[in-house]
Formats: C-alpha cells, structure tokens, sequence
C-alpha cells in the first residue's frame, strides 16, 4: 500500500529528480528521515528504478541510430511471452521493450551507432532468437517528445513577465 | 488638445499600477526569473484547447445568449452546488463574463453611487479600488496583517462601517497574501453584517486552490448571506485558463439583473470560444472527479511549502499562505522599502518580485513572489535571493 507522501514523492521526481531529500521533507510537509524511509520502501518494491536524465542526443554530435521493432513471436507454454523478452531485454542495444496488444506480440526500442550495426543487431541476432517468427524494423527520424518533455519545439514561458 | 482638462478625472487621478515599471525592467533582462506572474505555469490541457478548436472548425463563431452558454451556465450552477453547496439558477442567477475581472467591474458599476464607500480589506488585487473610483465611489482600505494570517477581523471591519458603506469587497483566497478565511471567521464577518444593507461582492477566483487541510467556504453559503452576495469566479486560476477571459458573476436574480443588464449593452458576451472551452473544462472536470485540478494543487502546494521554508530560514518572515499561489514575506528587517527591495533584486540578481505596495499602502515592508513556476526556476530564484539578502 502507498502512501501519499509515496506519490508525492514519485510527482516531484517526475518533475525534477534532482530535488533533495531535504527538499522533499519541507515540500510534503514531512521529515528527512519519512522520505528516507519512503524512498527506501519505492526501491524495494521495484517502483523507483533508477534515476535518469533526459538528453536530447540530437542537438548533440553523437552519431547514433534508433528503431522501432515489431517482433512477433511464439509465445511458450507456461511462460508466455515472458522468456523471449527476458532474453531481448538482456542486449545493449536494447532500450525498452514493451508487450504489445494488435497485429504484433513486443514492441523493441533499439539504438546503435551507425545504420550497419543495428542491421546487424535485427538480422543475425534480434531474428535468430528462438520462438521469434518475424520482424518489421521503422527508424525513427526525429524526436518531437518524450518523458513528457518536449525535445522539437517551443517550450517557451509565453506569460507577461510581470502581472498583478 | 488640452487633454487634462478635458478626459474623465476620475479616471486620470487613478496612478498607474506599480507594476508596469517592473514589468518594462524585465523585459530589457533575458536572463531574469520572474516571481511576478499572477498566472499558472500551467498551459491550458489540450483536451480543453481541442473543443474550442473543433468548434471554430464547425463554425461556431455567434455571439452567444447575454447570459452566456446555456449548457454552460448550467454545469456552472452544477459546480457551485457541488463544490460549495450554493444554489443559483443557471437562467438568471449566474451570469457568464469577460474573465472575473469584468465581474468585478459589473459589480461596481450596478452598485456604486457618487459618495457611497466601498470597504476592501488590504492588500488585495489591484482592481477593486480603481473600479470603485471609476463608478464615483470611494475605496476605503480595511487593513488587514500577517498577525491574522491577513484575514478580515470583525473588529476592523465594524470600525470600518460607516452610514456611507454600501459594499464590502472580500477577496480570499487572497492576491497577493495567500491568505484565506475559515468558515468561522466567514460567520464572524456575517453577524455583523447581518444587520445591516451592505453588499458583499466576494471575488472566489482561487476557490480551488488551497492547501494544507483548508477548505474554502463560499461567502453566500453562509445563512443569510446569499441575498447580500455577488459571487465572482473564473477559469483562469484553477483550469489554467486565463488567457481566455472567462469567468462568471452569480448573485440573486434582482441583485444580478443590473450587472447583467451593464454586460447586455457594453459587452454582449464573452467569447465563445472561451465559454465553449470552459463548457469542456467544466465537463471534463466531472467526468475525472477533478483529477487536472487535484494535481495542479498537490504541485503548487509542495512549491509553496519549500517557498515558505527557504524565505524564512534566509530569515524573511514568511506568514504561511494557505490559497492562491503567492507568498508574501516581510522584508522590513531588511532595511528597505518594498519597492527598493524588488528594484535592487531586480538589478542585482535578476529576479522579478512585486512591492507588497502595488496593492495597497498597508502592503508596505512585505513583497508578494509568486510560485507559479517550475521548480527549477524558484530553486534558482530562491538561491539568488538567498544571496542578495546575505550582501545586503
């Protein structure tokens, strides 16, 4: 059971994962010591994952190539689909994975350096696992949002500066 | 031309609002963080945005009934009762205006005589007593302190009421104070009023967002009361919608018929874009119990405690606001005026607060930073004050 200083919590590090325990305790109305203990339990129970920060590679140099793969698969008996996504998720190249309703079983978000590599990585090893029966590879061209933030576009504060 | 001698004093007497000259500062500083905004950082949700886009694509460009939007006057009356449990009729107890503003304006204009004074507790919102003097009444400030948690005390308000008082001003949650009145102190006010035939225009914009346990109480539920009331709200505050300039004055049919009958000739309606969106607000609102609102809350509310703690621990007092989304902490151990206080703020550190004087005399030695902006902003803004007020 969670508690609401729990989705407090979880709603100030949507907004910014940088906010100190300090921080949340004068923000809840709570102590250090109760967001400690509050973090702590969202770990253990697999809700808080990990910490990351939202880049937006592109406006970056780095070279690097990112797909949409659609995988359908025989699912197994006892297991589902579970053994073949725990297996896809085990790449590096791999960066989320989703089961998926409609026409395919798992949607597999890919990234690699060059167009070659993530070829490679489809065909001689994404394609070969076993119970994987076919693939549909789209690349992705640009990102206009993701983590709920906007990467193309205005983000501007448009308000008037000052207003009574 | 001699324009002086010619345009309307009461007009002209009017000073312009003290927040202008901060305004055109700001604009000249790329790098400046605006406490200063008395709007949400929340952009309108796009459902809402949606609905008014497909009716301009179905065409639905007419003026609308004076009164507004049937279907959404009745969600409005809908609302009020559910929300706040009082009873208008949406077919001639609510009527739908150009944001609360124009209500406030109605108000004075329907109400105010040549010589009749107008009570409004201070500091409050910059309107009220322009709108007063505009109609030919007299604004008389109520002062109000952070001692009372900046409520109106029946002590001050009796000492206020003189023969010439035809109307009491109540505008909680309060801009720029934050501060709030329970249901008590609401009845306090209401026994001594009860007495007497003074009107009460109780300006509710920030209804929906209070905090720490408060519930906000609509003046007109309070026995006997609703007959003395003009009840102003909006969406601007808690639908993120001010931008579109709509809000909705409610009073007793005869009470609001002079409003309504200022609205017909000068204003018509309110755009209908604006009432459709807020049509889908309202509807929406119900469909998710509230949950856009709930949220917005939760997060002006974290913001607003982690404001109230770092103002105070950098050792500005800061009364602990339980609406709106400002603070107003005192800066008088600082030495300076309110208004020299955000000037050099400004200049130094480029950070953009309001002098507690833009809204009333008594709002000297306090300065109102609004927390309507993103938690990295006010980290960072919070910061710079922390040192300006070190160097001073």
């Amino acid at each position: 059971m969670f508690s609401t200083l729990d989705m407090h919590i979880l709603e100030i590090l949507c907004e910014d994962a940088r906010v100190s325990p300090h921080e949340m305790a004068v923000m809840t109305g709570s102590d250090e010591a109760q967001v400690k203990a509050s973090l702590d339990g969202l770990r253990a129970a697999g809700v808080l994952v990990g910490y990351q920060t939202l880049i937006n590679w592109e406006r970056t140099e780095r070279e690097f190539v990112q797909a949409v793969i659609e995988v359908n698969v025989v699912p197994q008996r006892e297991k589902g689909f579970d053994a073949i996504a725990q297996r896809i998720v085990q790449y590096d190249e791999v960066k989320s994975v989703y089961l998926m309703s409609g026409a395919y079983d798992l949607m597999v978000l890919c990234e690699a350096r060059t167009l070659r590599e993530l070829a490679q990585f489809v065909h001689s090893r994404l394609s070969t696992i076993e119970g994987v029966t076919g693939t549909s590879t789209h690349f992705m061209l640009k990102t206009y949002k993701y983590g709920g933030m906007v990467f193309h576009g205005s983000r501007d504060d448009r308000r008037q500066a000052v207003m009574p | 031309m001699e324009y002086e001698r010619i345009l309307n004093r009461r007009v002209t007497d009017v000073p312009p609002s003290g927040i202008r000259k901060f305004f055109d500062i700001v604009r000249q500083m790329p790098d400046a963080i605006s406490l200063g905004v008395g709007e949400p950082d929340f952009v309108t949700p796009w459902s809402i945005r949606d609905a008014a886009i497909q009716s301009i694509e179905e065409g639905h460009t007419q003026y609308t009934s004076n009164w507004g939007l049937e279907s959404l006057r009745e969600k409005i009356a809908a609302y009020l009762r559910m929300r706040y449990r009082v009873t208008y009729s949406p077919k001639d107890e609510i009527l739908v205006t150009v944001g609360a503003s124009e209500g406030i304006d109605l108000a004075m204009r329907a109400i105010v005589c040549p010589g009749d004074d107008v009570l409004i507790p201070e500091p409050s919102y910059v309107s009220y007593a322009p709108a007063v003097t505009f109609s030919g009444g007299t604004p008389v400030p109520v002062k109000t302190s952070a001692q009372d948690c900046f409520a109106l005390t029946p002590a001050a308000l009796r000492a206020a009421i003189t023969p010439r008082t035809k109307a009491l001003i109540l505008p909680y949650p309060n801009n720029p104070t934050g501060g709030v009145m329970t249901r008590e102190q609401l009845m306090d006010i209401a026994r001594v009023l009860e007495d007497t035939d003074i009107l009460v225009v109780s300006d509710e914009i920030y209804a929906e967002l209070v905090y720490g346990g408060h519930e906000h109480t609509a003046f007109a539920s309070i026995s006997g009361m609703r007959e003395r009331t003009i009840t102003l709200n909006g969406f601007s505050k808690a639908f993120a919608m001010t931008g579109w300039r709509v809000g909705y004055a409610c009073a007793p049919r005869e009470l609001l018929e002079p409003l309504f009958k200022i609205h017909q000739y000068t204003i018509l309606c309110a755009s209908v874009q604006g009432q459709i969106a807020a049509d889908r607000a309202l509807g929406r609102a119900f469909e998710t119990g509230f949950e856009d609102v709930r949220a917005m809350v939760r997060s002006y509310d974290r913001r607003r405690r982690l404001m109230v703690e770092q103002l105070n621990d950098m050792g500005l007092d800061c009364f602990e606001p339980r609406g709106a989304f400002y603070v107003f902490p005192s800066i008088e151990k600082t030495g300076l005026s309110s208004d020299a206080f955000c000037t050099r703020l400004l200049e130094r550190h480029q950070v953009a607060c309001v002098p507690g004087t833009a809204f009333g005399a008594s709002g000297e030695g306090h300065i109102r930073c609004s927390y309507a902006t993103s938690l990295e902003n006010l980290t960072e803004a919070l910061r710079r004050i922390r040192k300006f007020v070190t160097e001073l």
